[in-house]
C-alpha cells in the first residue's frame, strides 16, 4: 500500500540546513496498521507531511498503491487514496465553517454525488447524529471535533489514512472512544493506517508493527508483540519503553 | 499527618453566565502537609481552577469563596492584591503547563530568573545572579552560564520547564503548585523533570500539589491523590491504592487507558452518570481529607 525508500527530508539551506528525516525506509501492507513513534523532533510527523505533499524538500522514493509520487504535486487519484487526520482538532477545523460546510466542501472537491446523503452517512459512521450537522466547531467538544475531522478524511473514501497524533489533545476517556472508533472504521472500510504517536501504549493498542524514530532516523522496526515482550533490540527503544512505563521513584 | 501547610475547606469558584451562576469548583476540601498531593481529573473537572483559586489567580467576574483557606495560620482567602503578591511566589509558587507560554520571549532567561528572585528576596544583582546560577544547577542544567544568556526560543521544551522550576524555587516557597508540568514534554524528558521535582520536594520539605490528567503517572509519583469530577472531589486515596479505586469514575478512567502489558480488543469507554456530580465523597484515609 505504502512504500517509503531512503526518504530524506530537510528544511532550510546550508549552513542552516536541518535534516529532519534521514534515510527512512519502511513498507506498509494493505490493511495493516503501522505506527511511528519517537520524541518530538524525531521526524515522525515530517514523514507524513512528505507523503501527503505538504513538504517539497525531500528525496527518495514514496510509492502509494503502486504509484510513485514526486515533489509537492499530488493528483486527484492520490487524494482519493490517502487522507490525513491532524493532531489538534481545535486547529484543524475552520472556526467559521459549520460541520455541514466542512464536509460538503470536501465532497464537492472529490467530485462526489449525493452529497446530502453522504454527509448523513459520514456523520453516522463517526458516531455523530444528525443534530451535529449544522453546528460550528465551537459548539463541539474536543472529541466531537476529532470525529468531524475523521469524517472529513473519510469523505474521500480513502484506502490509506495518515493519523498524526489523533488523540494526544484529548482526555483519556475521550481518547478511548476515538481509538475504538478508528478500530471499527478500519474493520468496516478495510482501511490501512499509518499512525504517528509519542504514546507507546496507544500505538501498541492500535498497530500491528511500528517504527521507532530518533533524530530523524528509524532506529528499529518491530512488531507490537516484540514491543510487549521486551523484544526491542536497540538501547534507545528499551529506554523509551522504560520511560513510558511511568515514573520509578528513586 | 504532620501539621497542614495549607488547609482548604469547602472551596468554591463561581462564574456568572447568562444561564446563571456556574460553579467550576464546588466545595473542594483538603489539607496539604509536607507531601506530594496529586489532583487528577479530565479537562473541565476544575483541577486547574482549584490551583488558581489557592493562589488568588481567579479573575473577576469569577468569585472564590471558602469556609477556610489558610496557609499556616494565615487566611489567604481573597486577600488584597498587594498582600497576595507577597505570598505568591514567596510562599506558594506555581509551575504552569507549557514553558513556551510562561517565559517572556523577549527577555534573556538569566534576567528573568534574577528579576523574579529579587522581587521576592531583594538583594543585589550579583547575589541574585549567583543564586540564579545555583538554581539552574539544582535543576541539572549543565551549562548554566550559556543558558542564562539565552532567550526562551533557544532552549528545548524540557529545558524550558526546568528553567521555570528553577525560577519558582529560587525564593524557597513552602508550597509548589505544578499544573500539568510534564504534559508538554516527551516521556524521557518527563522522567528527568519529575526526578528534579521529587528531589527538591524531599530535600526542602515542600508541599507539592501536582495537577495532572495522567492517572498512572500521579499514582507513581505522588503520595496521595484527589480525583475530581465536575468541580468536586469524588474520591481520595493513597496513591499506591489507586488501582483499587472504588469510585466508578476513577475505575472508568483507569480502564480507558490502553496498556502495553495488557492488550485488549476494545478499550472500555467511560459511562458517565449524573449521580457522580453529587454523591458524597468516599474516603478510606485515616483523618479523612
Amino acid at each position: 500500500m505504502l512504500t517509503v525508500t531512503d526518504l530524506n527530508v530537510w528544511f532550510g539551506y546550508p549552513p542552516d540546513r536541518v535534516d529532519a528525516v534521514k534515510a527512512a525506509s519502511f513498507t506498509v501492507a494493505q490493511g495493516e496498521s503501522f505506527g511511528l513513534v519517537g520524541e518530538s523532533g524525531s521526524g515522525k510527523s515530517t514523514i507524513l507531511r512528505a507523503i501527503t505533499g505538504l513538504i517539497d524538500t525531500w528525496s527518495g522514493q514514496i510509492e502509494v498503491a503502486g504509484q510513485a509520487v514526486a515533489g509537492r504535486k499530488r493528483d486527484r487519484a492520490f487524494h482519493k487514496t490517502v487522507q490525513m487526520v491532524f493532531q489538534d482538532p481545535y486547529a484543524s477545523l475552520h472556526p467559521r465553517h459549520s460541520v455541514d460546510r466542512v464536509l460538503s466542501e470536501t465532497l464537492k472537491l472529490q467530485g462526489m454525488d449525493d452529497i446530502d446523503g453522504r454527509i448523513s452517512r459520514l456523520l453516522n459512521d463517526v458516531g455523530l447524529g444528525k443534530g451535529f450537522r449544522f453546528r460550528y466547531p465551537h459548539q463541539l467538544s474536543g472529541g466531537q471535533r476529532q470525529r468531524v475531522a475523521i469524517a472529513r478524511a473519510l469523505a474521500a473514501e480513502p484506502k490509506l489514512l495518515l493519523l498524526d497524533e489523533p488523540t494526544s489533545a484529548l482526555d483519556v476517556s475521550v481518547q478511548a472512544e476515538i481509538l475504538n472508533l478508528l478500530t471499527d472504521l478500519r474493520a468496516e472500510h478495510g482501511l490501512t493506517y499509518v499512525m504517528v504517536s509519542h504514546d507507546l501504549a496507544v500505538v501498541g493498542h492500535m498497530c500491528d508493527r511500528l517504527a521507532v524514530m530518533r533524530g530523524g532516523r528509524i532506529e528499529e522496526i518491530m512488531t507490537v508483540d516484540q514491543l510487549r515482550h521486551a523484544g526491542a533490540t536497540q538501547d534507545y527503544t528499551r529506554h523509551l519503553i522504560a520511560a513510558s512505563a511511568g515514573y520509578e521513584r528513586s | 499527618m504532620t501539621t497542614a501547610l495549607l488547609s482548604v475547606q469547602n472551596l468554591r469558584v463561581t462564574f456568572p453566565t447568562r444561564q446563571g451562576a456556574f460553579q467550576a469548583v464546588r466545595g473542594v476540601s483538603f489539607d496539604l502537609g509536607r507531601e506530594r498531593l496529586g489532583v487528577v481529573g479530565e479537562s473541565g473537572s476544575g483541577k486547574s481552577m482549584t490551583g488558581r483559586a489557592i493562589l488568588g489567580l481567579v479573575r473577576p467576574p469569577g468569585r472564590v469563596t471558602a469556609d477556610r483557606l489558610t496557609l499556616g495560620d494565615q487566611s489567604i482567602l481573597n486577600l488584597p492584591e498587594r498582600q497576595m503578591r507577597a505570598i505568591r511566589g514567596n510562599r506558594i509558587s506555581m509551575v504552569m503547563q507549557d514553558p513556551k507560554f510562561s517565559l517572556n520571549p523577549v527577555m534573556r532567561i538569566g534576567d528573568q530568573i534574577i528579576e523574579a528572585y529579587r522581587l521576592h528576596a531583594g538583594g543585589g544583582r550579583d547575589a541574585a545572579r549567583q543564586k540564579a546560577l545555583d538554581m539552574l544547577r539544582a535543576v541539572q542544567i549543565r551549562d548554566p552560564e550559556r543558558v542564562m544568556g539565552a532567550y526562551p526560543h533557544e532552549v528545548s521544551g524540557g529545558m524550558g520547564q526546568r528553567i521555570m522550576i528553577a525560577m519558582m524555587l529560587a525564593p524557597d516557597p513552602e508550597i509548589l503548585i505544578a499544573d500539568e508540568p510534564t504534559s508538554a514534554l516527551d516521556v524521557s524528558v518527563r522522567t528527568e523533570v519529575l526526578n528534579i521535582m521529587d528531589g527538591l520536594v524531599r530535600d526542602r520539605g515542600m508541599g507539592l500539589i501536582f495537577i495532572s490528567h495522567d492517572l498512572n503517572l500521579v499514582a507513581q509519583f505522588c503520595d496521595r491523590v484527589l480525583i475530581m469530577y465536575a468541580g468536586r472531589v469524588v474520591e481520595t486515596l493513597a496513591a499506591k491504592d489507586l488501582h483499587n479505586a472504588r469510585h466508578p469514575y476513577t475505575q472508568g478512567l483507569l480502564n480507558s487507558l490502553p496498556r502495553l502489558d495488557h492488550p485488549v480488543e476494545r478499550l472500555a469507554v467511560l459511562q458517565r452518570q449524573d449521580s457522580w456530580r453529587d454523591v458524597p465523597l468516599q474516603t478510606d484515609l485515616p483523618g479523612g481529607l
